[in-house]
């Protein structure tokens, strides 16, 4: 059985004009398997990812269905009870995870604490494991600082800690490195590969930069205007992707091969 | 074709529904104050010998009563909006206008010149007003002009705090930079980029700055420092309701009613306007 | 003679907070630019490539060194003083919804400049030039009378960098222009920036994050690492032999669509090294810290930015051990 199994998912948005954003999707995710949804702005990919989590704005309606392990994760209600099912998820940018005015240890504690019952002795030593699992330089002395104190890359791998308190078994995520620099991306693209790997994570990736799939995903769903227009094996898509749209997309990341 | 962003504005001030009544109520106590008098039977001044200070169920032809002289009380009353509405647009305008150049300016150019203005407000923030007003009106006598000037006087203090710190804010903004690499000179980066971006909580506090003045006024009208015979503001009608309480309510009860209705009106309209105009609009 | 020139630039800025001190984001920088040259600058955020851009259009003061244009100082005139050269030297900002006055119409925002570097343009002229100006860059006019909520990143861009144009500039320094929009959308913008480039010969500094766009535009790089410059080559000496560390980290870092991508990720992960923030001794190379290639000289000695082949600059202690350019961290 699928870990993650979305049916139909049709999400539109009241209002003038009133706008459908996923158009009927279906998509599965195995157990310790990556998959990328890849699409431009406009694409309905972000909004396929809040509706899994319960984020959806209030005039946004999720209809269809998104099981994982079995069990239905649509209409759960909000994104605290998803993350205690064993789902975690990184935002584009660190500050939507993390709140500015609590310094860090606390709030690493408080998810393991509120979502997963966890005592504060527990949610401490766990936070500070992740911490360490992040490979984030002076432990002890991030537990105490704000969010601000750090950098975008810190920052980023401290919201990846947050996802990684007790240890879910899936992780969203939503353009996890385009707020960063290059050499950043990479640390982090880095590693959110070996944490999947280390703890049998699987994930469901949400971005526009084929750069960050071909490091990360198994397979491949190119979103365009709220459909999935061409889905594969990573590999044979970088090989040699069937749809122009897929092509084009391909096309467009800037390489260092071919220069004048 | 004018902005999307007043247009979607004024979208979600529809919806407000408290909003809306608010400017219904207020658009008819403006008409009712403007053209109601015309209308009424009786002018502000006639004495009606036969119907002194009699209750609005007995007097005839005198909706709302009259008034201890025998004067219709519901056009007093209009009157009296009148005046208030009058006095408390102006200040309010004088307010706004003086206010948001002082913050702009202060805000936009920051340091020494910014620290020396806002300075400036801080002492004037430190007199008190009724003091003020009491010296004003001693050396100029009462009357609507010193009435202004006093309440004039203190209202763009507040104005120029607030378009301060959003103008503070609005100079950080990138496009305000790049105004300056487009070769805008001072003047012109506040009067086009600050200030009209700034115009949501001006807006919003213009509006809830009248019910304000008009609080004041009628304080001090009732006071007894503010306006005199023949001007009549709903402050100086409420004071001699009040007077007459125990004996002719309506005398109180009418222009105070009138009065709530609309501080009420205009304090729900400038709620839903800081709705609608949040810049949430990205 | 170069059309802008910069010598010994020095930037301070004093850093509030858990004690107050001095970051020195520009340090020392020299390099110059000649008529119709695309000049690159590449680095991560905070190396100060920003900082410098801004410094040469006089929105930041200098705490040292010379700016010149056309063999002029331009670095100690005030802000009036300078006006005039705004016509000249012109900056496309990196983030197009926070550069464009949301309560202004694309149209009247490329306008504007025109206002007051040219003054004896009316409001028709203005209006025209602007129009056609972007049409230069594919926005019609009916999108021109759109606000920029309405529109793209993309098509926001492109008003922006219309805007920057309309004055008819000589040289404009682009602030990672293409960093905020979706990788698709960059290579338009790219190519559009190429267009220009080919058709104005404009004199520019192409301000980027990512070497590999850099690459495409630049004919020379230059790769700056916390306030300095630390390696200045030809696009293919900076791509097939660097001789830096930290160049050799950038183009590591570009992410790659080939087969290949996902094995050189998974080996870097065994070697996952987090970036350090604290601030280096003066006299040591900024970069030890995160260097693979450390010598315990590099961390008392800062490296001098010497020459090293034709037309090449690098600033390292190693720099002659691999004649050949550094290899892929990969394999070391």
């Amino acid at each position: 059985m699928p870990l993650l199994e979305i049916r139909a998912l049709t999400v539109e948005f009241s209002g003038t004009p009133a706008v459908r954003a996923v158009d009927g999707v279906d998509l599965t995710v195995d157990a310790r398997e990556s998959v990328a949804i890849v699409g431009e702005s406009g694409s309905g990919k972000s909004q396929l990812l809040h509706a899994c989590i319960g984020l959806l704005a209030a005039n946004g309606r999720a209809r269809g269905s998104v099981r994982f392990e079995g069990k239905e994760l649509l209409g759960v209600g909000h994104v605290a009870a998803v993350r205690g099912r064993g789902i975690g998820f990184v935002f584009q940018d660190a500050s939507g995870s993390l709140t500015p005015h609590l310094r860090i240890g606390p709030q690493l504690a408080e998810v393991g604490m509120a979502a997963h019952g966890m005592t504060q002795e527990a949610a401490r030593a766990e936070s500070r494991r992740m911490l360490e699992c992040v490979h984030l330089p002076d432990v002890e002395r991030r537990l105490m600082q704000y969010p601000h104190e750090l950098s975008g890359g810190m920052r980023q791998r401290v919201a990846i800690a947050l996802a990684l308190v007790a240890r879910p078994r899936l992780l969203f995520a939503d353009e996890p490195t385009t707020a960063l620099d290059v050499t950043v991306q990479a640390e982090i693209l880095a590693l959110v590969a070996e944490l999947c790997r280390e703890f049998g994570m699987a994930l469901l990736l949400v971005t526009h930069d084929l750069g960050v799939v071909a490091a990360l995903a198994d397979r491949i769903a190119v979103m365009q205007g709220g459909r999935f227009v061409e889905t594969a094996a990573a590999a044979d898509f970088l090989a040699g992707p069937r749809h122009p749209y897929s092509a084009g997309l391909l096309a467009a990341v800037p390489t260092l091969a071919g220069l004048p | 074709m004018k902005s999307g962003l007043w247009h979607d504005a004024l979208g979600q001030l529809r919806g407000d529904r408290a909003a809306m009544a608010s400017l219904v109520v207020l658009g008819t106590l403006l008409i009712a104050a403007i053209a109601g008098p015309a209308f009424v039977g009786f002018r502000e001044d006639e004495i009606d010998w036969a119907n002194m200070a009699a209750s609005p169920f007995e007097a005839d032809g005198h909706w709302l009563g009259t008034d201890r002289l025998g004067r219709d009380l519901l056009v007093r009353t209009l009157h009296g909006l009148r005046v208030s509405l009058a006095i408390a647009l102006a200040a309010t305008l004088v307010s706004l206008v003086i206010g948001v150049a002082w913050g702009a300016l202060a805000g936009y150019l920051r340091g020494r010149a910014d620290a020396l203005m806002m300075r400036f407000v801080d002492v004037l923030y430190a007199l008190p007003q009724v003091f003020f007003v009491i010296i004003l009106t001693v050396v100029f006598g009462r009357g609507p002009l010193t009435l202004l000037v006093a309440i004039g006087a203190f209202g763009w203090l507040t104005m120029a705090r607030i378009v301060r710190g959003q103008a503070l804010a609005l100079r950080e903004r990138e496009f305000v930079e790049a105004a300056i690499v487009g070769g805008a000179g001072t003047l012109r980066i506040v009067g086009r980029h600050i200030v009209p971006n700034l115009l949501g909580p001006v807006i919003v506090y213009a509006t809830l700055t009248v019910p304000q003045v008009i609080l004041v006024e009628s304080f001090l009208s009732f006071l007894g420092i503010g306006l005199q015979e023949p001007l009549a503001s709903l402050g100086n009608l409420i004071a001699d309701g009040a007077a007459e309480m125990e004996t002719a309510p309506w005398m109180l009860a009418v222009p105070a009613g009138c009065l709530v209705l609309l501080v009420f009106s205009f304090n729900f309209l400038g709620d839903g306007l800081r709705d609608a105009l949040d810049p949430r609009d990205r | 003679m170069s059309l802008l020139e910069l010598r010994g630039v020095t930037v301070r800025f004093r850093q509030y907070g858990a004690g107050a001190r001095e970051l020195v984001a520009v340090n020392s920088v020299d390099f110059a630019i000649g008529e119709h040259e695309m000049l690159g600058l590449v680095g991560e955020s905070g190396c100060g490539k920003t900082t410098l851009g801004r410094a040469i259009l006089r929105l930041v003061p200098l705490a040292a060194g010379e700016v010149r244009w056309r063999g002029a100082r331009i670095d100690r005139l005030g802000q009036r003083a300078f006006r005039p050269l705004r016509g000249e030297l012109q900056y496309v900002f990196q983030d197009p919804h926070a550069c464009l006055d949301p309560r202004m119409t694309l149209l009247e925002s490329v306008a504007e400049p025109l206002r007051g570097l040219d003054p004896d343009t009316d409001a028709l002229d203005r209006a025209r030039r602007a129009q056609e100006r972007l049409d230069e860059v594919g926005i019609a006019a009916d999108l021109a009378a759109r606000y920029p909520h309405q529109l793209s990143g993309g098509q926001l861009q492109r008003a922006v960098i219309a805007r920057a144009l309309v004055v008819d500039p000589r040289f404009v320094v682009c602030d990672e222009p293409v960093s905020a929009l979706d990788v698709s959308v960059q290579g338009q913008i790219v190519s559009l920036l190429e267009r220009i480039r080919d058709e104005r010969g404009l004199a520019s500094l192409f301000i980027s994050h990512n070497l590999a766009v850099v690459a495409r535009l630049c004919r020379r790089v230059m790769v700056m690492y916390r306030g300095r410059i630390v390696e200045t080559a030809e696009r293919r000496a900076i791509v097939e032999t660097p001789l830096h560390p930290y160049t050799r980290e950038l183009l590591d870092a570009v992410p790659g669509i080939d087969a290949g991508a996902r094995g050189r990720l998974l080996r870097r992960a065994a070697r996952a090294r987090p970036a350090v923030d604290d601030s280096t001794p003066a006299a040591a190379c900024a970069y030890a810290a995160r260097c693979p290639h450390v010598l315990p000289r590099c961390r008392v000695e800062r490296p001098a930015l010497q020459p090293a082949g034709e037309s090449r600059l690098v600033a390292c202690h190693r720099a002659g051990e691999w004649p050949g350019g550094l290899p892929p961290l990969a394999s070391v």
